[in-house]
């Protein structure tokens, strides 16, 4: 395999790293209004990514058609699975620049480095998506982490955002100690970290060689970390809660999806003979994730923390169809990101258009009465939060469907059932900020931000959420092609 | 066959209604409000006229489905957008129709607050009950019947009483809940059958156990939406605290969602399991009969007492489907109808006054009929067809509902029976203390006489009332072929034993 054609299968990447490298001289340059246009641009890099992603010319070059490509030797692939959640991150990322404009200035934090940690955070996701060998998973991982823990800290003077990122940083550098163990252990008893390779080894080795359980634990719990799955969730509410809130819906959204991914091409692709002993332990998580994300996000009070707690039941569903593992449950897990998304992004718009004299709205109390003053934001948290709740006809509902008829169809019926109660007491919430919007009288004076970004975010998420009722299919048929490509025979 | 989707037309247009409210109507005021009333009403009307227009295409000799609109939605998952109606459902569109119109009229009284949204609220309910009823794709179906959920719990919420909130989250958790067991079930469903087309279902045949299990989620659902004894305590909070416009459409259509869903997916689709489990049902429906006529005597608040009369009734509705025969099954049929009437005049009825005075506390008044006479004649019509007088409505049902029960086994009847007399009572001395005795309060005696738009809301709910109840046929003939082929297929699918 030649360099060019190696080139050609990371050219995404490589575009978005060289125009990473290039805001960052921007920043410096440019003196006034500096962070708008580095903002602009990076939004501007993401679609050129995309653009370049999903041009036809490259892909016609690959000749892959829908045959997953390697490139540097069995180093990085590029297959129809990336290419979706690729163009999904590529999208959660811009639209978290979005929503991140008017937040940044009234902290007066607005400076050019964070539309580029973003991207390299992005650029972080993409690679670990493609991933096909565990070196360049991990590197991957890391620059996408030491993005994030950077990002959590952005508002310095801030103790909450400093604590935040501190803790996100020790705990976050103990999953990757943590995962270098286990892949340590692998490559010890394996001999290799390819993951091709490594299914070979896996399906010849005696299936309970115990080195290799041990090292598929460790890294099942590294990534369980990175997802925010329970028994690994702690840092999530605090770090949620003390990031800046356009920081915070960025971490809901984009790693969230980039680590679900890897984490289904590493428990599908190397891990595959060993699903015996890595369903049990997924299937564990998912539904511990959705008991402890529905019911601890009852008690909660300040509006960010439920968002956090309402995260990790929603990768418990993501988790559930993870486990199922077949065609089915996974085409419905990428659907189910694809709604999630832009969900979660809606409803962080809404907690970030909020202010109490120019101060940012935290405690779930304070939406009390919004709904008189702001009826379109009140209208638009409202169908963001009946979609959480999955109550149809929105689009969240249509997200837990496929999940659930997967694990039905899977014969996985008591997890069907669990999903689904738990998915009644998180209503339960859901419906506390509607009911605290609508039925109580307002205390104090709650404005808007007129911010252009947020508002577009917000108005596009809600459309989203109705018009994929009516016309799902390009998110369905591209969901299913991206799996198909990804599974084949 | 008209050469237009009619079914679509009529869950869609109430829509198009709370969008052209939504978007055309700026600003508050009185102006405004006003706007926002004539659109609804309007377009509840056209609604409703345009429904109308179903039972002159409907040919009640044919017993399949008929106006069948199909179109691809997600063709992935075999998910299609498939409407139609058969004997048993055009019923519940007309009645969803002819409500609405009724509940802007009560509404434009009633309420004054965030009149804007009310009316978007109230026209969302309107197409979400009229697309269950014409739902012929299970996804399709669950969508709107959950659907129902979001603008009935902001119209509680937000337009009802003191313990609206309370009441508000009672109403959807528990519903919510229901629902989602039915979901697993229709998972399951749609696995053995490969598709989500209802048609396919019926007369699909599930494995025994299976549908034991099925039959099971689905009761969960239809049992509260129903609600029947003992998943009935949503109810009482959910109507006192609603609006008065919000009690009607709960009492008149969203119980019968239940009812319906007895027939066409207990019923129809698992009749094995249905009539295994008709004794469970008959027996709860007889419980709910005496033990909420008698919580219903112990009643201060008229709302109340007016709700654990709806359980008891939709009691009678339980009781004539599980009976198996063809009385009981049509009898159910005209306890619905009946019921929807009768039920929605006498929330209105409640709301009349307490629109004057508002309290609902029964002491609190008294005499009225010395002052109020013509209001005590149209609370007596039906109050009466509430308590089954022959001559109304409600006599009907009842008399079928019994027979059929008797005809299943003759103590069911002499219970129902009971229930009757004990609805008498209730009603009859609901109907003393609110209206006969002196004329003592002085802001009793201030409140008017009915108003003309209180007329255009009670006169044509009255000329349904007394229609069906002097000359049932022409409702009775739209529902019954369709009501036969059901019975047979059902009892020849369950083995023929029962009946």
């Amino acid at each position: 395999m030649d360099n060019l054609h190696s080139l050609m299968i990371v050219l995404p990447e490589v575009s978005l790293a060289a125009l990473g490298l290039l805001l960052l001289l921007v920043g410096l340059v440019n003196r006034s209004n500096t962070t708008h246009v580095v903002s602009a641009l990076t939004v501007l890099s993401f679609i050129i990514t995309a653009a370049t992603l999903i041009s036809p010319h490259r892909l016609s070059f690959l000749m892959g058609g829908t045959a997953p490509v390697f490139a540097f030797g069995t180093m990085f692939v590029d297959d129809t699975l990336a290419r979706f959640i690729k163009l999904l991150i590529l999208a959660a990322s811009a639209l978290s620049v979005f929503l991140s404009g008017g937040y940044l200035e009234n902290h007066k934090i607005a400076r050019p480095e964070y539309p580029v940690l973003i991207l390299f955070a992005t650029l972080g996701m993409m690679l670990m998506v493609s991933a096909s060998d565990m070196i360049a998973l991990y590197v991957g991982l890391e620059l996408q982490s030491l993005a994030l823990y950077v990002l959590a800290a952005f508002q310095r003077d801030d103790a909450k955002s400093s604590e935040s990122g501190l803790k996100y940083f020790v705990l976050g550098a103990l999953s990757s100690g943590l995962l270098l163990y286990g892949i340590s252990l692998l490559y010890g008893y394996a001999g290799t970290t390819d993951f091709v390779k490594l299914s070979f080894v896996f399906k010849d080795a005696a299936p309970h060689t115990i080195g290799l359980t041990i090292g598929l634990v460790f890294v099942t719990a590294a990534l369980a970390f990175k997802v925010s799955a329970v028994p690994f969730h702690m840092w999530t509410p605090d770090v949620y809660e003390g990031a800046p809130t356009p920081v915070a819906a960025f971490f809901a959204s984009a790693p969230k999806m980039a680590a679900l991914v890897l984490f289904l091409r590493l428990l599908r692709e190397p891990f595959m003979p060993l699903a015996m002993e890595w369903q049990q332990i997924v299937v564990f998580i998912a539904v511990a994730s959705m008991l402890l994300g529905s019911f601890a996000g009852l008690a909660q009070k300040s509006v960010k923390r439920l968002m956090a707690y309402s995260s990790i039941a929603n990768v418990g569903y993501a988790l559930s169809a993870l486990a199922i593992m077949n065609k089915d449950g996974l085409s419905a897990m990428l659907i189910y990101l694809a709604i999630y998304f832009v969900n979660t992004l809606g409803a962080f718009g809404v907690i970030i258009s909020l202010r109490k004299q120019g101060q940012q709205v935290e405690a779930i109390e304070d939406f009390a009465g919004i709904a008189k003053k702001n009826p379109l934001l009140a209208l638009a948290m409202t169908v963001f939060m009946f979609s959480l709740a999955g109550v149809p006809p929105l689009a969240g509902f249509f997200g837990k469907y496929f999940i659930f008829l997967a694990a039905v169809k899977a014969g996985m019926v008591p997890l069907a059932v669990i999903a689904v109660v738990t998915s009644v007491v998180a209503a339960f919430y859901y419906l506390r900020l509607i009911k605290v919007m609508y039925f109580d009288e307002s205390k104090q004076i709650i404005d808007a931000c007129p911010c252009f970004g947020v508002r577009a975010t917000v108005t596009l998420a809600a459309l989203y959420m109705i018009i994929f009722t009516v016309w799902p299919q390009p998110i369905i048929d591209g969901a299913i092609a991206a799996i198909s490509g990804f599974i084949r025979g | 066959m008209p050469n237009w989707p009619i079914l679509s037309v009529i869950t869609f247009l109430p829509l198009v209604g709370a969008l052209l409210i939504m978007l055309c109507v700026r600003g508050e005021g009185k102006l405004q409000e006003k706007a926002a009333q004539q659109i609804a009403l309007w377009v509840s009307l056209a609604t409703f006229v345009i429904s109308l227009l179903t039972l002159k295409y409907f040919d009640p000799a044919n017993t399949g489905f008929q106006l069948v609109e199909n179109l691809v939605w997600i063709p992935a998952y075999k998910i299609a957008y498939i409407k139609g109606v058969d004997g048993i459902s055009v019923w519940f569109v007309i009645i969803s129709t002819f409500l609405t119109p009724i509940c802007v009229l009560s509404a434009i009284g009633g309420v004054h607050k965030r009149v804007k949204e009310f009316m978007i609220a109230l026209l969302l309910l309107e197409s979400m009950m009229v697309g269950v009823f014409t739902s012929l794709d299970f996804v399709l179906f669950y969508l709107f019947f959950e659907g129902i959920l979001i603008p009935m719990f902001l119209i509680i919420g937000i337009w009802g009483g003191e313990k609206r909130t309370y009441a508000a989250y009672k109403f959807f958790l528990y519903t919510f809940l229901g629902s989602v067991l039915m979901l697993v079930a229709i998972f399951a469903m749609v696995q053995h059958v490969g598709t989500t087309d209802m048609r396919a279902m019926i007369g699909a045949g599930f494995p025994k156990e299976m549908a034991v299990w099925l039959w099971l989620a689905f009761f969960a659902s239809f049992a509260v939406k129903t609600p029947m004894w003992p998943f009935h305590t949503w109810l009482p909070y959910a109507h006192v605290e609603a609006p008065t416009a919000g009690s009607v459409i709960l009492a008149g259509v969203l119980l019968k969602m239940g009812g319906y869903g007895f027939i066409r997916i207990a019923v129809q689709m698992l009749p094995e399991a249905s009539v295994k489990f008709a004794p469970l049902v008959i027996g709860l429906s007889l419980i709910a009969i005496i033990y909420t006529s008698l919580v219903a005597l112990a009643q201060s608040d008229m709302k109340k007492l007016i709700a654990y009369s709806s359980v008891a009734h939709m009691g009678y509705v339980t009781l004539g489907i599980f009976s198996f025969n063809q009385p009981g099954l049509d009898g159910a049929m005209m306890v619905m109808l009946s019921h929807t009437f009768v039920s929605a005049a006498l929330f209105l009825c409640v709301g009349v006054v307490y629109d004057r005075l508002h309290t609902r506390d029964i002491a609190r008044y008294g005499g009225m009929a010395h002052n109020m006479p013509k209001y005590a004649l149209v609370f007596m019509l039906f109050m009466l067809a509430s308590v089954g007088l022959p001559g109304t409505s409600g006599f009907v049902g009842e008399f079928l509902s019994m027979q059929g029960a008797y005809l299943a086994n003759s103590w069911y009847a002499f219970i129902a029976a009971t229930g009757v007399v004990l609805g008498a009572a209730y009603m009859l001395w609901l109907y003393r203390r609110l209206f006969y005795g002196d004329l003592t309060k002085d802001d009793v005696r201030a409140m008017p006489d009915l108003n003309a738009r209180e007329y255009a809301m009670f006169l044509p709910l009255l000329a349904l009332v007394l229609w069906i109840g002097i000359y049932p046929a022409p409702f009775r003939n739209v529902f019954a072929p369709t009501a036969e082929k059901i019975l047979s297929d059902t009892l020849k699918l369950a083995g023929g034993s029962h009946g």
